[in-house]
Parts: structure tokens; sequence; C-alpha cells
């Protein structure tokens, strides 16, 4: 703080306090001016907070606006059929309202025991000093942007799979009854697998930094008595950790699983936008955001860019409630730990 | 009991090697993708890069244009949203940190920091393309700026939350108004972590491709015009890289690496901004 602009603010209004009986007049008028600028910035910032109100009902009022004439048109069963035909104007949104739950299902099928390990990892058993930069290095992958995993699955990730994972569960998983249609068909690359291996990846760093959070506010405690009556180290992670930061798991769960349901250019890549529901885990799909991604440049028509916004509404609708549920979780763990 | 201690031991070991392997899981991840990202991008690293116009398909050329058009957008967006998200930020912080509308600002907020992007991109579209009539940088910006005001209103509020009290009170009692202790007090105590909030959002955005598809679009010619598309490096990067031209591919592969370069340098940066704010 530079002495002079400190000077010239505080103490202008105690000098003009100072000489009130001269210039009455003066000390009214700077003390009014001081009390108008000051509630003109509370106003300000009260303006800014509901600006914030404002954008969230603004995203949800333009989505509806723009999703009704495609629920005018198709009206409930815009949920409940599959097709998707751009030239007979007839859509529905099934196909990629179930590719988005199921790579989102594969993602965390994934994520969230080995995002439970590795806080496991970094909260009992890795040494101090290496606690920081592991944690760091499992964050940066959250922070790399996500067309990056998207180029990066399309001529990498997926080539990889189609010559050895995807040819291996189809020869072994394939022929397994009861689950042999998830793993049928010819070895695309790209697919639902494909994309939900991606999206685990995305999804990890989520879950590993909140649950590491979690299990780091468990008082020592409960670990210390767990210990001493001779837990091992996996009991006392298993038996008392886990079910203390249960309600902080979940969040940082739901938290993940937002991210996974809304994520666009990584699944983009690697999906292979076709909008029909497969049995098999390696075929082609689509999510809602990458249909929306991949075509709406190219709709041409009202009701074909109206449908894809009430996808657009359906993804909104969807992650909002996952959402909300992880930060009420996250918020009962808060007040809990204080 | 003997046995049954084996039993607990042997499960303990394979639960630590578990946890060891996922660990290193994770990390093979991130290893892997780095090195793929340098050993595709860096050939094609070099000077005309940053000096020359994106080419048509089978021509040399560089990412000039769309690594401008990054710079403005992401510019626009933080002067846009980095204003309203301090100024929402300090309220919830200052003036009602108890009160209703904060909590109801604080959920919808936390809702905005994660929604998926490419809504906000429709959002956009509906309220800023549409009626234009045209696509536009400077819907394009808007779009971003939205998504830098969750990021800054959350980190404002919990470094001005971490403001100490005695600060505030010992203002107000040499006749500080309740405005100026906040910005002349506040503001700079928590400085570190509100400069921090903004490099973060700035880290965010500037991989963000999904608002910019039906925003900004994209544009060939070198056009700085906020009323015109807009060429920006992840938006080229998707059209590049799922092209058929072998240069396109490569130039898509260098986009990706200066981006994740920049991101990966301004997350690195952030971190230790907080943790030098933090020792006093």
């Amino acid at each position: 703080m530079e002495p002079a602009r400190r000077r010239s603010v505080v103490e202008l209004a105690l000098r003009e306090g100072a000489v009130v009986s001269v210039h009455t007049g003066t000390h009214a008028k700077v003390l009014d001016r001081l009390r108008l600028g000051d509630a003109a910035f509370r106003q300000l910032t009260r303006a800014a907070a509901i600006a914030v109100l404002l954008l969230l009902s603004g995203v949800i009022v333009a989505l509806i606006e723009g999703s009704l004439p495609a629920f005018r048109a198709f009206g409930f069963a815009f949920l409940t059929t599959d097709r998707w035909n751009p030239v007979t104007e007839k859509f529905g949104a099934l196909a990629p309202i179930y590719g988005t739950l199921v790579t989102s299902f594969i993602a965390m099928l994934i994520a969230v025991p080995v995002g439970l390990m590795i806080a496991f990892f970094l909260t009992e058993l890795c040494p101090q000093w290496l606690r920081r930069p592991i944690g760091i290095a499992i964050e940066l992958l959250a922070g790399i942007p996500s067309i990056i995993y998207g180029i990066w699955g399309l001529f990498v990730f997926a080539p990889f799979l189609q010559e050895t994972l995807q040819p291996l569960l189809i020869e072994t998983l394939g022929n397994v009854p009861g689950i042999a249609p998830l793993f049928s068909g010819p070895p695309y690359g790209i697919g639902m697998l494909t994309a939900g291996l991606i999206l685990a990846i995305m999804v990890l760093p989520f879950v590993t930094s909140i649950s590491r959070d979690v299990f780091e506010a468990v008082p020592p405690v409960l670990k210390e008595a767990a210990y001493g009556v001779g837990c091992t180290t996996w009991e006392v992670a298993r038996y008392v950790v886990l079910p203390y930061a249960r309600v902080g798991v979940i969040g940082g769960v739901m938290l993940g699983l937002g991210r996974a349901l809304g994520e666009t250019m990584a699944v983009t890549f690697v999906i292979g936008n076709a909008h029909r529901i497969s049995a098999s885990l390696l075929a082609p799909a689509t999510t809602i955001s990458a249909s929306i991604a991949n075509e709406f440049t190219e709709a041409v028509g009202d009701l074909y860019t109206s449908s894809l916004i009430a996808l657009g509404l359906i993804l909104f609708v969807i992650t909002f409630i996952v959402l909300a549920v992880a930060r009420y979780m996250l918020l009962r763990i808060e007040r809990r730990i204080g | 009991m003997s046995a049954r201690y084996a039993t607990r031991r042997r499960s303990n070991a394979i639960a630590m090697a578990l946890s060891l392997a996922a660990t290193l899981f994770g990390l093979g991840w991130l290893v892997l993708i780095l090195g793929v990202l340098l050993w595709h991008g860096l050939g094609g690293l070099s000077l005309a890069v940053f000096t020359q116009m994106t080419p048509p398909p089978g021509a040399s050329g560089g990412l000039l244009n769309p690594i401008i058009g990054s710079l403005i957008l992401t510019g626009l967006a933080v002067a846009i949203g980095t204003p309203i998200g301090i100024l929402a930020g300090t309220y919830m912080a200052e003036y009602g940190r108890y009160d209703r509308l904060t909590s109801v600002v604080r959920f919808i907020n936390d809702i905005l920091l994660s929604a998926p992007s490419i809504v906000i991109g429709l959002f956009i579209y509906e309220v800023m393309v549409a009626p234009m009539g045209h696509f536009s940088g400077l819907a394009g910006g808007v779009a971003l700026a939205a998504i830098v005001i969750p990021v800054v209103v959350r980190t404002t509020e919990d470094m001005l939350t971490l403001v100490p009290n005695a600060l505030r009170e010992a203002a107000t009692s040499i006749g500080m108004p309740r405005s100026l202790t906040i910005m002349r007090i506040c503001y700079r105590a928590a400085r570190a972590g509100m400069v921090t909030g903004v490099l973060l959002a700035v880290a965010r955005i500037s991989g963000e491709t999904a608002p910019l598809l039906f925003t900004s679009l994209n544009n060939q010619f070198g056009s700085t015009n906020l009323n015109a598309p807009m060429a920006s490096l992840p938006v080229v990067i998707f059209q590049f890289a799922l092209s058929p031209y072998k240069d396109w591919q490569s130039l898509a592969w260098t986009g990706a690496l200066i981006i994740t370069m920049a991101v990966l340098a301004l997350s690195i940066t952030a971190r230790s901004l907080i943790r030098s704010g933090r020792q006093p």
C-alpha cells in the first residue's frame, strides 16, 4: 500500500472533520460522499452476486425456450425413442442418453476404485516428501484440456485398444454366457468402451483429490485407536477411514460423475457418432454432448436445431441433479469436520 | 490364530500392492499423454508455427491466427468475467457472509463451476448468436466469460474469508468506510489467492473447445474483428485433427502441445502462488 494514497483517503475524512467548526458544510459533504460511495459499492457487489443467479436462470430459460419446438413436435416420445433422422426430421433422444449413461458408468466403474486406492496410498503409505509431488501430478491430469484427451484418444489410444485389448475381450469375455453380447462384434477401436476408458482417466483426479482430502480429515485419534487394538493398515483404511469419510467420498464421486456426463470433446473424438443403441460396448455410439458438438453447426431446419438444444436441456437437468446431490453430500461432511 | 493373522497380513500386503499399482497407473497416464504429445508435437514446432497463418490442405503454414484468436478470446473473457466474479465473491465474503442470498449464490455457483461447458455454448448461441444472425468472436468471449465467473467467484470468496477480521476492525476503528476497507485492506491481503483464481480460470478456458464451436466458430483468415467469426487454437485442433490431411494433423499435434504446455505452466504457477501466499 503506497502511503500517499492512504493518507489521501483516510486523512481526508479526519482532516475535514477537524475543521468542522469553520466549514460545517464541507464536513457533511465529504461524509456524504463517502457514505454514497460505500452504498454504491455494496449495491454493485450485490448486483454481481445476483448476476451469477441470473446466469444460471438464463441458461435454464434459454434451453427450455430453444427446446420447446422439439418437445411440442415429439412430446414425451422424444425421451423414449431412438430414431434420429435429420432427413425426415424425426428425432428421439434415447440413443444419446443411453450412450451418455453407459460411458459414464464405465468411467466410474474404473475411476472410483482406482481413485480410492490412490487416495489410500497418498494418505497412509506414501512417504511424506512424495505426497505433494504425486498429488500434484495426479491433479495435473485434470488440468490437461479435454481436447488433448480427444486427439490422443483418436490417434494413439483407440488404435492401441483395437489391436490389443478389444480382440482379447472378444475372445475371452465374448464367450462367457450372459455378458457375451457386451463384447461382441468387430474391434472398431472407437466406441463406447474407448470413450468410457478415456473418461475414467479424466475423472480419476476428481475422485482422488476429494477422497484424499476427506481421508486426511479423519481424526487421528480414531486411526490410532484402531492401530492400538492391532488393526493392519488396510483394516484401518477399510473399517475406520472409509466409513468415516463415506459421505465425502460419495460427494467426490458424484462430482466426478457430473464431469463424465457432460464431457464433450474427448468423447466426440472417439465415440463414433452413431445414433443407435447397440448391446456391444465395442460398437460406435453417441452421447448427448458429442451429438451436439458434431451436429449443431451443421443442423439445418428449426426442428433439428431445437432437438439438439433439447438434448442439451436433458444433459443439463441430469448433471444439475447429480451435482446438487454431490454438493449436498460435501456440505454435510464439511459441517461435520467443522 | 496364527493362520488368521497370516491371512490378515496377506490381505494387507495385497491392498498395499494394489494401491501402489493404482498410483503408478494414474501417473502412467500422465507420462504417457505428455510423452505422446511431445513425440508428435515437438517435430512440428518451429518459428513458422508462430508467424504463419493456417494453411489450406497440402500446404505448409502455421498457427498464427488461431493463437492470436485464442489470446483475444481469453483476454475478452477475463476482462468480462473477472470484475463480475470478484464483485460477487466480495459480496459473499464481506457483506452477506451469513445471509440467504449468499448461500443460494454459493450453491448455484458450485453448479455452474462444474456444469457441462457445451451447455454454456448452447446458451450463448441462443442469446447472442441467433439474435445477431452470425457467429462472432464477441459471443465466444462471453461464453468463456461465463466459465471464468464461477471460478473467480469461488476463489475470491474463499480467499477473502481467510483474511483475519482484526484487519477489518483496525481499518474500521480509524474511520475507514467499509468499501475502502475492502478495496484497500482485504483485497491486498488476499491478492495472491485472487490472482491464483484468475490464473486457474485462464488455464481452464484456454483449452475449452465445446463452448466455442457454435459461438466464435473458426476463421481461416487472420481476423481480429470481434463481430466476425474468430479462429481459436482448440477449435482449429478439433477441425485439423479430424481432417484426412497429414499436414493439418501434424499442425493439430503442435497446437495441442502448445496449449498443454501453456495450461500446465499456468496451473503450476497458480499453485506456487497459493503456496507462497500462505506463508506470511
